[in-house]
């Protein structure tokens, strides 16, 4: 399975503010291995950001995002308590959520 | 959110057109900015989690977890560890570092032969490597700690001593020692700052920030690492893995980075 | 009383002789240390690192300040190694010789997959040479227009080359390598480099 994302969610003013890490290796299938053989393509397509089932982001992705890609964001209408859920689905079709608590403001 | 990841974007790229830049101040600040926009994401915190991760898991022949591995300050305890290390151990009779100390507890504690706990030091793409995970978490759990390794055993003292000839032992083709580079200050190569690592200043920054996520290699390294590629620089055959000249060297350098604040993970060119 | 003087005396006499200065010691600790720590890379690596010459160990001995007498030495024996090229010719192609200090590859331990590939001067790693290079080291000093104050009459390619070659023998543990001695560069390659910093065409005399 897909390593976990490290997700920050707090209050900041009335909305609130994610910062979230993603471990995957985001490759372009342009890079070259040691032996000079292409390494496949490897890229996260899909990211939605849900706020109490809600969905508050959705994405697509392309091979131009970076490995470990992080994503800050800001939305309104949510609270102290309430949780965020965020889901990537890459290109083989593997997929990972990760879900946290919304802070008071941090 | 589309413009905010075109703005890291353009950032990306900004840092890219500035290297060459004439002016040695623009390029440093374009980096220090980089280094800014990732340190809210540093990568290196996926690494942590997943060496906290690693620590817990029941793992090797003895199918046991690492938490009842001692780095110093008693079995199980992590929090501050790294800030004492490397230090003498009583029941291996040797100086180790961090590392060093992981491949004993991965030895005592699970199981695994000395050969097994050190087959994968250093991650590559699509390769993983638990213990440079594990290391991470461990020097994590002593960020903003002051960096004391205790250095007054005899042991200690003598690894010192051994540590500061070979950071001046000259050889090779090239005719390199660590002090080539590191012997003096306000010194580069290419665009890349030389710490000077016998100054405490510059030694208690560059140090205690170790294991780091570099950019220029997408992963995380530890010192291990560090000192591996530096001898690779100079054109010295593979440093072994968690060697004695490895242990004797951070020993010498953390003499000089004592005092300083433990800054791990650290984010590096 | 008498006796116990002698006596220490001779302990005194007896202790120079056989217990070493500690640094001796430190020395000879080290040396074991590092011939345990490259057990598993390149033997043929290993052989030319595990040994040092007179300059190497002087230099490692003395953190690279020799004093006057041993500096002396060091210049006098390397000045002994200087070979100039047969035909006399110093001066190569300037353009050859911005490749040489542009690349850094050769004798790394990642490099023998390579056996082919000249190895690199990687000059610009530690000194400003043509100004269009912004990305240069400063470990030594600028060459920026090294050529356009001091001319390219012989004796100052003499120079140059026999710098190239064996710097050691211009300043003793000077920390740049000894590219025509330890053949990192060929004769050819040095000329090149030569002519980078010499020839008035050259990028970095402009």
């Amino acid at each position: 399975m897909p390593d976990p994302m490290r997700i920050r969610a707090n209050m900041a003013g009335d909305k609130v503010e994610v910062r979230v890490l993603m471990a995957h290796e985001m490759e372009t299938g342009l890079r070259k291995d040691a032996n000079g053989k292409l390494v496949p393509a490897h890229f996260i397509q899909n990211v939605t950001v849900a706020h109490e089932g809600k969905t508050v982001l959705a994405a697509q992705w392309g091979t131009s995002i970076s490995k470990n890609p992080f994503l800050h964001f800001r939305f309104k209408g949510g609270k102290p308590g309430d949780k965020v859920k965020i889901t990537w689905v890459d290109n083989k079709g593997e997929t990972r959520s990760d879900e946290a608590t919304i802070a008071a403001a941090g | 959110m589309r413009a905010l990841i075109m703005a890291a974007g353009a950032a990306a790229l900004a840092v890219c057109a500035a290297a060459p830049a004439q002016d040695k101040d623009v390029t440093q600040r374009e980096i220090e900015r980089y280094r800014e926009l990732l340190a809210e994401g540093n990568p290196a915190d996926l690494a942590e989690a997943k060496g906290e991760e690693l620590w817990k898991t029941m793992r090797g022949p003895k199918q046991a977890s690492l938490e009842r591995c001692d780095l110093g300050l008693g079995p199980g305890v992590v929090k501050g560890a790294y800030a004492r290390l490397p230090r003498w151990f009583a029941d291996t009779g040797r100086v180790q570092d961090l590392e060093s100390r992981l491949v004993t507890c991965m030895v005592t504690l699970q199981g695994f032969t000395e050969d097994e706990a050190k087959k994968n030091p250093f991650s590559a793409p699509g390769r993983p490597s638990p213990i440079e995970d594990i290391a991470t978490y461990v020097a994590g759990a002593s960020k903003g700690m002051t960096f004391d390794p205790p250095l007054r055993h005899p042991k200690e003292l003598e690894a010192f001593r051994t540590g500061e000839e070979l950071f001046y032992r000259r050889a090779g083709p090239h005719d390199f020692s660590c002090a080539t580079c590191h012997g003096d200050e306000g010194k580069r190569i290419r665009l890349q700052d030389l710490p000077k690592l016998t100054d405490p200043k510059e030694a208690q920054k560059v140090f205690t920030s170790w294991p780091a996520y570099r950019v220029s290699q997408g992963s995380v390294r530890t010192m291990q690492h560090r000192l591996y590629d530096c001898y690779w620089q100079m054109r010295h055959p593979q440093l072994d893995y968690v060697s004695e000249a490895s242990i004797d060297l951070q020993v010498f350098m953390a003499k000089y980075a004592s005092g300083g604040t433990v800054e791990a993970p650290g984010l590096k060119r | 009383m008498r006796s116990a003087i002698l006596l220490a005396a001779c302990a005194a006499l007896l202790a120079g002789c056989t217990t070493p200065p500690p640094e001796d010691d430190a020395r000879r600790q080290a040396q074991g240390a590092f011939e345990r720590s490259f057990t598993h890379g390149n033997k043929e690596m290993f052989a030319r690192v595990v040994g040092q010459d007179d300059v190497q160990a002087l230099c490692s001995r003395w953190r690279n300040r020799p004093p006057a007498d041993v500096a002396e030495r060091i210049r006098k024996s390397q000045a002994a190694t200087l070979v100039y090229p047969a035909d006399g010719k110093l001066m190569g192609d300037w353009r050859q010789g911005e490749k040489i200090a542009e690349d850094g590859f050769g004798l790394r331990f990642t490099d023998t997959n390579q056996p082919k590939r000249p190895n690199g001067g990687n000059c610009y790693a530690c000194h400003q040479l043509a100004p269009h290079e912004v990305s240069y080291g400063t470990l030594g000093p600028s060459l920026y227009r090294f050529g356009r104050t001091r001319g390219s009459s012989e004796a100052i390619q003499r120079y140059v080359y026999g710098k190239v070659y064996n710097p050691e023998a211009f300043t003793a543990c000077s920390g740049m390598p000894r590219f025509g001695l330890h053949q990192v560069l060929t004769p050819e390659q040095i000329r090149h480099v030569v002519a980078l910093l010499l020839d008035p065409e050259s990028p970095v005399n402009q």
